[in-house]
């Protein structure tokens, strides 16, 4: 081997080297990066978070305002949407998957659910402020938030539930049919059951998306402070995201540190769905690998 | 035996419950159609008052003063500086951290990095905007004195954070999904890893990885709440990262969070700005999703 060549050799190995220090060094900035923004939240918030900010009402004051009434308007508006989302996205699954042949139609909804899914959610917003609000008058209420919300997570459910659909082996609906099931009885009972797991990770993690969203919600105008917990469906209401937006944008420090008290719960509650959703999809695995 | 049929006579279960989940599936369909038509026919109203040309042309975007003007310029500038720094940032750093995890990190590594990229793209919005407020602009302040509180800079870094996993995440299937024909032929020939990855890999998965920067970019666009809290509410024409700016979304959101009349032309103004907003980011999603299929064609 030449000198010269040998020299190219080692200058080959050594750019191999940086590179790859340096695609380290940028991978692990993301593990710091999550790292510095936690701390820097439980830092500001931890002072604030005490039984007193769980139970108390929203407040001019910091020393006592607290998210009780945020915490329920958002229990009450995931529960709203749920209620939408669910039958219908799981329905529009199956039918997608089932009885859609491969015509121009199942197309058209194909095309038409990853398009929605790509709309930004400030979008939804002002289709939930026209339709709901307005045209169909629910007010500014829970009723309003959860539908939007449920438009909003809908393409999610559907993509994932279709999913979980496709992987179920073709050997369950076979026995079904040749035990004599109808095809109702063969989805409703053999087919859906067996995706069920795949399912509700699904759904689970769309859930930990729509308790975060902010922007449609302010879109349709929910109020930001609301003295009382909502006791019907079509009352005002006010949900965690918006709280934090509420008391981020004011100036006094300390109302920052009640957002960031806030933040602590959110993030509690997406950290929680999300391990039972990678925990239900690991089972899942097992038992599919079995 | 006699009473299951005649029941069956009456009621078709197949049938109904085919009708039913059809039903659901036309949701989608009409969830599509509701949002064009909403978006368009108050934009129509909208330019009854205002002509096209003033509002895609015109550079001073004042509608909630008067005299009023009408010039989306100002807020598409805004928009256009968050996805730039945006960009900036989380293009290169999410294609890097793709590369590593698919050619250098170990199975251990791997089932370490991506769960924390799942719970960074998982973070709600409008907590990387507190980070954003109360962390990133403090920091920025120290290097740039004179930096204004909203500020766009501040407001890209924390939308390029945002989109930075979704980026690694679809360079990383990207190049998963390549046959390992490829890059076992070149490492036969003597290769490093460095130009395995920049001479035969990136280039094979180009149109993948070039699709995934363009949802990315799309996904910037739509993003409200950061921007909100980050950026400020001042719409103007400038390249400045240290000024306040206003983008598309948030100046709906800054309509939004005021009292105005449902009839007024401040309303209005949202959907029209909405629109704009609805075209740019569905076409850019149509166009990522073309050219992602084009790869699939070639490597077959």
């Amino acid at each position: 081997m030449s000198l010269s060549s040998k020299k190219i050799l080692k200058k080959r190995r050594f750019i191999e080297k940086c590179f790859k220090i340096f695609s380290i060094l940028i991978t692990f900035s993301a593990v710091l990066l999550l790292i510095i923004l936690l701390t820097h939240i439980i830092r500001s918030g931890a002072q604030w978070f005490d039984w007193q900010f769980l139970t108390s009402l929203p407040s001019r004051k910091p020393s006592r305002a607290g998210i009780y009434t945020a915490i329920f308007g958002s229990l009450w508006l995931m529960m709203t949407t749920v209620a939408f989302a669910i039958p219908l996205g799981i329905g529009s699954a199956i039918f997608l998957e089932e009885y859609a042949g491969k015509n121009r139609l199942s197309r058209f909804i194909d095309v038409n659910v990853s398009n929605l899914a790509g709309v930004p959610s400030i979008v939804y917003g002002l289709l939930g402020l026209a339709i709901f609000v307005h045209y169909f008058n629910f007010g500014r209420s829970i009723l309003s938030g959860g539908l939007t919300l449920a438009l909003l997570i809908l393409p999610v459910i559907i993509i994932t539930t279709r999913g979980a659909l496709q992987s179920v082996p073709k050997s369950i609906p076979f026995a079904a049919y040749a035990l004599g099931a109808k095809k109702w009885q063969v989805i409703l009972f053999h087919t859906l059951p067996y995706a069920l797991p795949g399912i509700l990770t699904g759904i689970i993690l769309s859930i930990s998306r729509a308790i975060g969203e902010t922007a449609p919600l302010i879109i349709i105008g929910a109020a930001t402070y609301v003295a009382f917990t909502p006791e019907s469906i079509m009352d005002e209401f006010t949900a965690m995201p918006i709280q934090i937006f509420n008391w981020t944008s004011r100036p006094q420090e300390d109302f920052h540190s009640l957002s960031a008290a806030g933040i602590i719960i959110l993030l509690a509650v997406m950290f929680t769905m999300n391990s039972v959703a990678i925990y239900l999809r690991n089972k899942f695995q097992r038992t599919k690998n079995d | 035996m006699r009473k299951l049929t005649s029941c069956k006579k009456y009621f078709n279960f197949d049938l109904s419950f085919k009708l039913v989940v059809g039903a659901c599936a036309l949701i989608s369909i009409f969830t599509t159609f509701a949002i064009i038509y909403i978006l368009g026919s108050e934009s129509l109203l909208f330019f009854k008052e205002v002509s096209v040309s003033n509002f895609l042309f015109g550079t001073r975007w004042e509608p909630l003063l008067s005299p009023q003007h009408f010039g989306v310029l100002p807020l598409i500038a805004g928009t256009f500086l968050i996805v730039l720094g945006s960009a900036v940032i989380a293009i290169p750093c999410g294609l890097i951290t793709a590369i590593y995890l698919s050619e250098y990190a170990g199975k251990k590594t791997r089932n370490f990095i991506k769960p924390i990229l799942e719970i960074l793209a998982g973070i709600p919005t409008v907590v990387y905007g507190y980070f954003a407020l109360t962390m990133i602009t403090p920091v920025l302040k120290n290097i740039f004195p004179d930096i204004e509180v909203f500020n766009a800079l501040s407001g890209a870094i924390v939308v390029g954070i945002m989109i930075f996993p979704m980026i690694s995440s679809l360079c990383d299937d990207a190049l998963n999904s390549l046959p390992r024909s490829l890059k076992e032929g070149a490492y036969a020939m003597g290769a490093t890893s460095f130009e395995v990855i920049f001479s035969i890999l990136i280039p094979s998965a180009l149109n993948r990885i070039i699709s995934s920067f363009i949802l990315a970019i799309s996904r910037a666009i739509g993003e409200t709440m950061a921007v909100v809290l980050a950026a400020g509410a001042t719409p103007k024409l400038t390249l400045n990262f240290l000024e306040s700016i206003q983008t598309m979304t948030s100046y709906i959101v800054q309509v939004s969070l005021g009292d105005t009349p449902a009839d007024g032309i401040e309303y209005k103004t949202c959907f029209a700005v909405g629109a704009l907003l609805f075209i740019i980011t569905l076409v850019m999603n149509i166009i990522g999703r073309k050219v992602s299929k084009r790869f699939h064609k070639g490597i077959n």
